[in-house]
């Protein structure tokens, strides 16, 4: 079998004292769409400019195709990125810019306007050819970013948090474009961002760091029902995180024992009874009733405060001992509960929907 | 209201007063080059181009004003160069006592011309190279790189940081990037700047006086005849001295703003 695409392999890279990457080990194959996600100063920008060239590894490998690419130029590599601030050539129009690759490799001006054309008119953006850039909108620009990248028919293209200066609404749009380009493609996107949103929407695979290190590795899914550690459940979504000491570990199941109550966990490790573990309990997996339900885990708490963000409400509670719990409902569901006068709220869920942390 | 109403009319009126006490001499010096009569005595005599005509036909304005030129152009491009090079090695590299270096560099036009003007003939007639055109050109080009470099640096300044990167990114060595991507980013600027030092050292007396020896620049040959005597040739070559740097200063000054503003334009949209 041959070598992923891209490989890092103990990459480490230092500025002076200050350790960006700490040991990274991480393989991405052909074709796949892996998000970079995490919080600033998580070292995804310097793992994207080492793979870009901009920066060298201090020490590990780095592999493209088979390729050590640790002291390959910038130029001599064919990493194409999409940037942050865009980067367009203000003094060319849309479709210089587009040629910019292709002219530094020498192709002739034939080719070269042939095959901008078709990338800019493929990305919708033929009528702006010949618009200078000044005059484009941030949506327009992003193609012509986009364009100029993709001209050179890459292997692989970095995205450095692209959509970060867009509008909602075009962030959306963008999104499905990028997705759609990748799979028409088959290339490898590797895209940068702190929007988890953006990572889960288009991502095959995200890639979670925290502090120069890699907190997991998964799908989307994977990171948001069972985040590895404390990090990824606080950083992933509205996560209700619970520790405690396990009381019992049998049959698959385990019982937490925690300030605010006793809670079962499902889990296909369990842990030894006597030590500590940790479970979350996603917000959106709790239901919220008026009255004491029957069911296995179970806490009474009162309401502190909602935030409303659309059709989904998140509700921050807190139980007898002083911890905060949140739930996310539906908005419409929320109207049939009358919260108002409800002197007790009772928080439950099933065993099977907590997820037991099996790193620290 | 009223008083900001009242403070701005002042303020229109101290622009007009300070434009009018900058331009008169100027604008009097054009008509007087026109008048007939030798002194500049008003009521003016008949219109008259008979100053022109007598400096067209001496040997000597004509010698300098050729001097003047090739000084000129060749200190704008000596001095532009110097100016980007500095300015783009400030830009691009962090290296330690860089405040020095930029300070030496902008140094020279904090020094009084006379001394400077001193200075450069004491420094030029040891090493034997006093009296030449090529020693006007050096001594202009020292005192004119700083005013290039601060044009071009505030240019690269306007320049998102990771524009070069873009460019090695797409396949760009450093050459071609700085051909492809860093000079056409500059070039406005660049321009301007070739104006400004053209129009300084067109101008500049002091230190031609001092160095130039026998291969006179216009404005020390205009001391020369004004020493002498009262003679309206003067006005003549005045007004197409001040023609000449203006256009020059206009013209690096209309690029400049029309680039700037562009820049502007284009840092609010996005």
């Amino acid at each position: 079998m041959s070598e992923p695409l891209l490989v890092f392999d103990n990459v480490v890279k230092r500025f002076g004292d200050f350790v960006a990457v700490k040991r990274m080990n991480l393989e991405i194959g052909k074709g796949e769409f892996v998000a970079i996600m995490g919080p600033s100063g998580c070292g995804k920008t310097t793992t994207l400019r080492m793979l870009a060239g901009l920066e060298s590894p201090s020490e590990g490998e780095i592999r493209l195709a088979g390729r050590v690419m640790n002291e390959v130029k910038p130029h001599e590599r064919d990493t194409p990125m999409v940037w942050q601030s865009l980067a367009l050539f203000p003094f060319l129009n849309a479709r210089e810019n587009v040629e910019f690759g292709l002219r530094m490799r020498g192709f002739d001006a034939a080719t070269r306007r042939g095959k901008a054309l078709a990338w800019l008119d493929r990305l919708g953006m033929s009528e702006f050819a010949e618009r200078d850039i000044a005059t484009l909108s941030g949506g327009q620009k992003q193609r012509v970013a986009l364009a100029r990248s993709l001209v050179t028919e890459p292997q692989i293209l970095l995205l450095d948090e692209p959509l970060s200066a867009l509008d909602a609404h075009l962030v959306i749009r963008m999104q499905s474009v990028l997705t759609n380009l990748q799979r028409e493609l088959g290339i490898t996107f590797v895209y940068v961002t702190h929007s988890q949103s953006e990572a889960f929407a288009m991502a095959d695979r995200v890639v979670i760091m925290s502090k120069g290190e890699v907190a997991q590795v998964g799908q989307p899914k994977d990171i948001y029902r069972a985040p590895a550690n404390r990090f990824v459940a606080e950083f992933v979504g509205r996560n209700n995180i619970i520790t405690g000491e396990v009381k019992s570990a049998s049959g698959g199941k385990a019982v937490i024992k925690s300030p605010s109550g006793s809670f079962a966990v499902t889990a296909d490790v369990l842990p030894e009874p006597g030590s500590d573990a940790t479970f979350v309990i996603s917000a959106d997996l709790v239901r919220l009733t008026a009255s004491k339900p029957k069911a296995e885990n179970v806490v009474e708490a009162r309401l502190i405060s909602e935030e409303f963000i659309g059709s989904v409400v998140t509700l921050f509670l807190e139980a007898a001992d002083g911890t905060e719990f949140k739930v996310q409902v539906q908005e419409r569901e929320l109207a049939t509960l009358d919260l108002k006068s409800a002197n007790a709220l009772w928080l439950s869920w099933p065993a099977t929907s907590a997820h037991l942390l099996t790193e620290r | 209201m009223t008083l900001e109403r009242g403070l701005t009319w002042f303020l229109r009126a101290w622009v007009g007063v300070v434009f009018v006490f900058v331009f008169t001499p100027i604008i009097f010096s054009l008509i007087f080059s026109f008048n007939s009569q030798r002194f500049p005595t008003i009521p003016l005599g008949e219109f008259s181009t008979q100053w022109y005509e007598t400096i067209l036909a001496d040997r000597d304005v004509w010698q300098a004003a050729w001097t003047s030129i090739i000084v000129a152009v060749s200190t704008s491009i000596l001095a532009t160069f110097l100016g980007f090079c500095t300015a783009y090695s400030d830009y691009r590299y962090n290296f330690r006592f860089k405040g020095a270096y930029l300070a030496l560099i902008l140094l020279p036009p904090t020094i009084p011309l006379i001394i400077m003007a001193l200075a450069m003939l004491a420094w030029f007639s040891r090493i034997g190279a006093s009296g030449q055109v090529w020693s006007i050109i050096a001594a202009h080009t020292v005192l004119t790189a700083p005013f290039a470099m601060a044009i071009i640096r505030l240019r690269l300044s306007q320049m998102d940081d990771n524009l070069e990167a873009a460019a090695w990114n797409l396949g760009a060595s450093e050459w071609a990037t700085m051909r492809h991507v860093v000079l056409p980013f500059c070039k406005p600027a660049i321009v301007s700047a070739a104006c400004l030092c053209a129009a300084v050292s067109f101008d500049e007396f002091a230190i031609a006086w001092f160095v130039s020896g026998l291969n006179k620049t216009v404005p020390v040959v205009i001391l020369e005849i004004v020493t002498g005597n009262i003679d309206p040739q003067v006005n003549a070559i005045g007004t197409f001295v001040f023609l000449t740097s203006m256009t020059l200063v206009v013209a690096a000054q209309l690029l400049f703003i029309a680039r700037a503003a562009r820049g502007m334009k284009q840092g609010a949209e996005t």
